[in-house]
């Protein structure tokens, strides 16, 4: 029987070849904007370390007080250099880091070659296991290298490519802003997109990645500049990367990792604990006013998600409703327009069931077409989506597997859904009224 | 032409009525906020920053080994770099005006602060002070960047110092600052000569200059509240690094951005010049605003489509009514009916089904402006752009039934007896 439906319902799609096409091309746009726009909206809202988000937190600490932060009361993003140095040092999570964004120059060993600038971070030996970043060669620095400014460094695979041709280049040494510092790992193409564990002091989305992690300390230590945000309530009094770290000023972005809801719970006593301490201390003259949000929540607060693609979403979506109206009314009018084949039928024996099965086979012949016809567009779509998304994120947005049997099922879907009303009153013709009036 | 039998046949095709309503309601209130995004992001990417544009470029650059000391021999040593730079800049073939610079308009990296007419202030008491941008440059950078002096007179060598990046701000016993940022200061007039305070501190600053225009660095949301503060310093910041902006003769600009490099290079190899670091002002105005511009377009096609798929729907389902009605059109036609007549009648029931759907897509039009507004810069909806998608959506109906019904409009009379 279905074979037979589907031979039917090719019949009278040819019948009026301009009016199929019609409804092929409406639902294969509408379902080729969704699609796009969604690809790059699953793209930039995934979550960058499905294996970890709920045990990342950042703290975040007021250290300006409510006079300064204004009506919203919110502290700052970032931590000054006194708090991050605290934290660290009373080392309350299962694993932390304090970080900072660096652009050091790095000269290469061979005369010759001019130095190149280099993207980078400062960390501490934590931020490794506590972000599972994975190592080609190597591992991370040690705890008893941080405490000893040690010059040593991680380098990712592409850097590792451009110095050492991608050897195992663990104890090899680079000079970096003038310092030698010995390799103690060799990252294996990490670049995780959103840059979540610093989003203050980078892009968000960056497809180059950091080429050089070097310990904090040690980066204090050898004055490596800050780059990225330095957020001030008032300058520095002092001069220089030295002012800074004695300054208020937010510049440090902060992680660590808690397992469970009570630790959760003591990280966050721990940091009220310590704005009290900092306030009998003099520091603060304000009840503690700290935040330890999970990092969806800081992806969402850092708004991760632009405005943009979320109304591209929204309006693409409702473009395809409105292919699906139309794909009813036209389905609805061709229907109807056999309302006297359909009465001949109903006469000659045939169940409502069957006018069901008959008109719906020829929806999703239409859906399936549309489909077919929307996953090009589709491709050509995600493909050209560089040409009205900045670059970083439309790189983001790929076609695989999931996103073209999405395509395709959500066209077969809409267009039932489309089919449903139309079919249900082609069932319900009356025989008698349609053999009368011929 | 009366109403009433129309009326009588809408009532016949609820359905089809109430799906082609929906659709052109729809397509109102989708178009509405789309044209209105459109709108918006054209007048954010034409708006003047108050530089001369063409002929601009900027160089970036950063010293190897540059002493990093925050001493006075440190930072005379960076400084005398920084000058070598200038003056080799100045010599190439081509160039009219050089001036150190801390940023440009749309670069999107600011030096953001408060300017206040009092010192001390609170930074969470906005009312307290004004949002502004610094540029810091020397006596060269009105004319170099082309900006616009209004009132007042330009920085002379004497008064430009130069400082550490890390405490530049120290200090400045003069400035220049924007038409509107005067007004916003100074609402009653008369800035020139007047005393303000940067970042709340106790040295005062004399306003001895005003310029007619320069918008701030960044492009966002937040930086667009005072898009057009700024102050212009008069300080050659010293660090590792250093910016320059380049004015060249008309036509000469790519031959001096080739030359730039190596011109740098023979002062001091021992630098860091990227691949992007020598750039038009063009290529930072098409960075700064491609999200815009992206924008605009995406909106823009979706639109497209979506008038276009509206229209063909309607073509669809009139043809099927019009070959529904194939015999009762006869009859009206025997009975005396012109053919415009006909014609009339379906672009009547038109526009009574894209009137309805209008009424509705208003409503609709409304509800998904106040959605986009949490998640993007919007405004309210205007009035105007509501109104000019109404008669957008009737224009089209009425154009795309005009097909179907002068095809009605052809039946014979004869065919009223023909089929029985």
């Amino acid at each position: 029987m279905f074979a037979y439906y589907l031979q039917l319902a090719v019949r009278s799609l040819k019948r009026n070849k301009a009016l199929t096409a019609l409804m092929v091309m409406t639902i294969a746009f509408g379902v080729a904007a969704s699609m796009t726009t969604w690809s790059v909206f699953r793209a930039v809202s995934g979550d960058p370390i499905p294996s970890k988000s709920s045990e990342l937190f950042v703290p975040q600490i007021d250290n300006w007080g409510p006079a300064r932060l204004g009506p919203k009361g919110q502290p700052p993003d970032a931590l000054d250099y006194t708090d991050a140095v605290n934290l660290m040092r009373a080392h309350r999570a299962k694993y932390q880091s304090a970080m900072y964004a660096i652009g050091p120059l790095i000269v290469p060993p061979k005369a010759g070659q001019h130095p190149f600038s280099v993207s980078g971070e400062a960390v501490f030996s934590e931020f490794f296991p506590m972000l599972d970043a994975p190592f080609q060669y190597g591992g991370p620095w040690s705890a008893k290298d941080d405490t000893q400014r040690a010059r040593v460094v991680v380098i990712s695979s592409k850097l590792n490519d451009k110095l050492f041709g991608g050897i195992d280049s663990v104890g090899k040494t680079i000079n970096i802003g003038g310092n030698d510092y010995t390799v103690s790992g060799v990252l294996d193409h990490w670049n995780p997109q959103p840059r979540y564990y610093d989003l203050t002091n980078n892009a968000t989305f960056n497809s180059k990645g950091q080429g050089v992690f070097i310990p904090f300390n040690t980066a204090i230590a050898v004055s490596q500049a800050n780059q990225g945000s330095t957020n001030c309530y008032a300058p520095p009094s002092q001069p220089g990367f030295v002012g800074l770290q004695h300054s208020e000023c937010s510049w440090i972005s902060f992680m660590v990792e808690l397992d469970g809801a009570s630790q959760v719970a003591a990280y966050q006593q721990f940091m009220d604990g310590y704005a009290r301490q900092q306030q009998s201390m003099g520091r603060f003259s304000w009840p503690p006013n700290n935040r330890l949000r999970g990092l969806p929540a800081w992806l969402a607060h850092e708004h991760v998600v632009s405005g943009d693609v979320t109304t591209s979403l929204l309006v693409a979506w409702g473009l395809l409703i409105v292919c699906l109206v139309n794909t009813a009314g036209l389905l609805l009018a061709k229907f109807l327009r056999r309302s006297g084949e359909i009465g001949v039928r109903r006469a000659l024996g045939a169940s409502r069931r069957e006018i069901y099965t008959q008109f719906l086979i020829e929806a999703g012949v239409i859906g399936l077409a549309g489909g077919v016809f929307g996953l090009l567009l589709t491709g050509l779509g995600v493909l050209g989506i560089g040409l009205v998304m900045p670059q970083s994120v439309a790189e983001l947005a790929h076609v695989n597997v999931s996103l073209l049997g999405l395509t395709l099922l959500l066209a077969i879907v809409v267009t039932a859904l489309a089919g449903l009303y139309p079919t249900f009153r082609a069932a319900h013709v009356q025989p008698a009224w349609q053999l009368k009036t011929n | 032409m009366s109403m009433p039998p129309i009326l009588t046949a809408l009532r016949k095709h609820k359905s089809g009525v109430v799906l082609i309503s929906l659709q052109i309601a729809l397509t109102l209130a989708i178009v509405c906020n789309a044209v209105f995004i459109i709108a918006h992001r054209i007048e954010r990417v034409n708006r003047p920053t108050g530089l001369n544009e063409s002929n601009l470029i900027l160089v970036q650059q950063q010293w190897v080994g540059a002493p990093t000391g925050n001493d006075q021999a440190s930072l005379d040593k960076l400084d005398s770099m920084q000058l070598a730079d200038l003056a080799a800049l100045r010599q190439l073939p081509g160039v009219t005006d050089v001036a150190p610079v801390n940023s440009l308009p749309l670069l999107q990296s600011a030096w953001q602060g408060a300017i206040s007419l009092k010192p001390h202030i609170q930074i969470g008491d906005k009312s307290s002070y004004d949002r502004v941008a610094f540029y810091l440059t020397n006596q060269n950078g009105l004319k170099t960047l082309g900006l616009k002096l209004v009132a007042g007179r330009n920085f002379r060598p004497e008064d430009v110092t130069h400082a550490s990046f890390r405490g530049v701000m120290q200090n400045s016993p003069v400035l220049m600052i924007t038409q509107a940022l005067a007004h916003k200061l100074f609402p009653q007039g008369k800035a020139l000569g007047q005393t303000v305070y940067l970042d709340g501190k106790s040295q005062p600053s004399r306003v001895i200059g005003i310029v007619a225009r320069m918008q701030t660095p960044n492009v966002g949301p937040v930086a667009s509240t005072f898009a057009w503060s700024s102050a212009i310093l008069p300080k050659r910041y010293n660090g590792f690094f250093s910016m320059y902006a380049v004015r060249t003769q008309p036509g000469q600009m790519h031959a001096v951005m080739k030359a730039i490099k190596p011109a740098l290079y023979k002062v001091d190899p021992m630098r860091v010049m990227g691949d992007g670091d020598v750039q038009s002002f063009a290529t930072i105005r098409a960075a700064a605003y491609q999200k815009d511009i992206g924008m605009a377009i995406l909106m823009g096609v979706i639109s497209l489509i979506l008038i276009g798929v509206t229209g063909a729907g309607i073509v669809g389902l009139t043809s099927f009514w019009v070959g529904q009605r194939h015999k009762q059109i006869g009859v009206r036609r025997a009975l005396g009916a012109r053919k415009v007549d006909i014609l009339r009648y379906f672009q009547t029931e038109n526009l009574i089904i894209a009137g309805l759907g209008a009424v509705l897509g208003i409503v609709l039009a409304v509800g998904l402006n106040l959605v986009l507004m949490r998640h993007i810069a919007m405004q309210r909806l205007p009035i105007w752009v509501v109104l000019a998608g109404v008669v957008l959506v009737l224009i089209l109906g009425q154009l795309a039934v005009f097909v179907p019904a002068r095809r009605a409009s052809r039946v014979s009379p004869a065919s009223a007896v023909r089929s029985v």
